[in-house]
């Protein structure tokens, strides 16, 4: 049976492909594409704000909802000026990290720090979070750690926010920068000493031209995973997000969740013709 | 690169900081779930492991480890066949759609969590009509665990060289035969990489999860996230917290393996001296890519 099979398939190059992909085409286009479709569809429709039943009848009113109310042009904002601000911290903390396991370290520290950085990716999300719910409370570490300087804390709140999602998402950063750097040829860097360019001359005109794009590669990672967590924010916050905002609304008005829930479309893809136009899909 | 006695000392200064900056959290955590009192205080006035025993003998917590294994087992295995069958038909033939296909791949994890969640629930609850379950969950995670399996089948596939498939063909072996005896052993080690990394996707996932779980099931991150709200639970919580990031270790021993036995059996062929010296550097980025979903 399996070489009669077998023998249908040979030298049939059509036969193959059609073999090999419907099953996993059936399953992303039909059920997923399908359900990205239906959520298109669902977010004009509304529902009837006294038995709660949804109307499915083509309607704008959830968009115009989310234009013109304040609230939710202040949430939406919110969460993009958090999420730029989280990208470029992770930036900045992360390259140093890069820079120095990429052309500074020896091969056995390097290797070190390849694991010291990925470990932490494989270690819960939640964990994580809850981590950092314990260490700003009242009694935590960091109040602890901060009064004999007289200071305290932030606590719950929007620094918060900030603080735990540059933590979740740095391992993100680290490592698109270190494999840029990495295929930046050392002869490169040699040269340019050579020619008399001072180390900082040299990181600024020829290191970080060429690390840019792997940059803009993981802030593609720091962005729209911000964008759309809704635990973190939840946890150490009570500030709304999209993700919050989605999640609270799709129990009572799944059309009005669905609308929302196309915001976050929107901005990842324009932020990934952004980042393709800077060249960070060759370092994805 | 040459650098400056000053410049060195403020690199080590920041990378000392950074690692700092990923580790404090995670030690923070471990030694809270042994502090003495339920109530969150630092330093902790005492130490016990009474948390420890209750959190092995906690049913619920039990039950939750339990569902997500299935859900990660079940969902994983979807994944690889799914994501195998997809790098197979794409490494090495160019047709019409192809590079629409292995875009539509990516989307699910290119996505933020959320959308794919709410367009999941949405369908399933609105238009199918089916109640939620950990069948429908186990969809959701499959879905976004097929590029990881993908994204590793394909590079290796690409990696190595098809003038094996022509000569097994050419030797008299059946399409079957060559995948069995020629492709397959080629892509083993990939494949387990993927597995792997998709298992712990699934295991780890929680907005997905959130908007396709019934009422009545349990994954491991539901449970952590519905009882550290509690804080009478909350010592527990952090207990399994640090039994959680103990088991981390395992798998990243496991990738270490695959990617070193990767190295002995010659599969990055002609892929350069840099890469040969740090094997774990471009594996990284793929699982960068792959984890970031969600």
């Amino acid at each position: 049976m399996g070489r009669r099979l077998a023998g249908l398939f040979y030298s049939r190059p059509k036969l193959q492909l059609g073999a090999l992909l419907s099953a996993p085409m059936a399953w992303l286009v039909i059920l997923y594409l399908g359900s990205l479709a239906i959520l298109l569809i669902t977010a004009f429709w509304t529902v009837d704000p006294l038995s709660g039943n949804v109307i499915k009848e083509f309607s704008l009113d959830n968009f115009e909802e989310l234009v013109n109310v304040p609230v939710y042009r202040d949430i939406v904002w919110r969460t993009v000026r958090t999420a730029i601000l989280v990208t470029i911290t992770d930036a900045v903390i992360a390259f140093p990290i890069a820079f120095f396991m990429a052309k500074v370290a020896s091969r056995r520290t390097k290797a070190i720090l390849v694991v010291a950085v990925l470990m932490p990716l494989w270690s819960s999300y939640l964990v994580k979070v809850l981590a950092w719910r314990e260490m700003i409370t009242e009694h935590g570490i960091i109040n602890w750690a901060l009064e004999p300087l007289g200071l305290h804390g932030p606590g719950e709140g929007m620094v918060a926010v900030w603080l735990v999602f540059t933590y979740l998402w740095l391992p993100f950063m680290i490592l698109p920068i270190f494999a840029g750097l990495e295929r930046i040829p050392n002869s490169l860097i040699s040269a340019s000493e050579d020619l008399g360019a001072s180390p900082f001359t040299t990181f600024r005109r020829v290191i970080l031209p060429l690390a840019f794009p792997a940059v803009v590669a993981g802030s593609i990672f720091t962005f729209s995973l911000t964008l759309g967590d809704y635990i973190a924010p939840a946890l150490v916050s009570n500030d709304q997000f999209i993700g919050t905002s989605i999640r609270a609304s799709i129990t009572n008005n799944q059309p009005f969740a669905a609308a929302f829930a196309l915001v976050p479309i929107v901005v990842v893809i324009a932020y990934l013709g952004v980042a393709r136009r800077l060249g960070a899909f060759e370092h994805v | 690169m040459r650098l400056s006695k000053r410049a060195k000392a403020l690199l080590g200064v920041a990378v000392a900081l950074g690692l700092a900056f990923i580790y404090i959290p995670l030690l923070v955590i471990a030694v809270q779930a042994f502090n003495a009192s339920k109530i969150l205080k630092w330093p902790p006035p005492g130490f016990t492991f009474e948390w420890f025993e209750k959190a092995f003998e906690s049913e619920s917590a039990r039950e939750a480890l339990l569902t997500s294994i299935e859900a990660g087992l079940i969902a994983t295995a979807i994944a690889i066949v799914l994501g195998t069958l997809i790098s197979l038909a794409l490494a090495r033939r160019h047709f019409f759609g192809r590079e629409a296909i292995s875009f539509l791949v990516i989307i699910p994890i290119a996505l933020p969590g959320i959308v794919t969640g709410v367009a999941l629930s949405n369908t399933f609850t609105q238009v199918l009509g089916i109640s939620l379950t950990l069948m429908t969950v186990i969809i959701g995670h499959a879905t976004f665990c097929i590029v990881v399996v993908y994204n590793n089948v394909v590079a290796r596939l690409r990696r190595t060289s098809g003038s094996f498939e022509e000569a097994s063909a050419d030797l008299g072996a059946d399409t079957w035969q060559t995948f069995r005896y020629v492709t397959f052993p080629s892509m083993r080690t990939a494949l387990a990489a993927g597995a792997l990394l998709a298992f712990a996707l699934s295991f780890d996932e929680i907005i997905v999860t959130t908007f396709t779980i019934g009422a009545g099931e349990e994954t491991l991150p539901i449970w952590i996230f519905r009882n550290l709200f509690r804080p009478n639970q909350l010592p527990i919580v952090d207990a399994v917290a640090v039994i959680l990031i103990l088991l981390s270790i395992i798998p990243v021993y496991i990738a270490h393996r695959l990617s070193s036995d990767e190295g002995a059996l010659g599969g990055r062929g002609g892929a350069g001296g840099t890469t040969a010296a740090t094997p774990a550097a471009p594996a990284t980025v793929a699982e960068a890519e792959a984890t970031a979903a969600h």
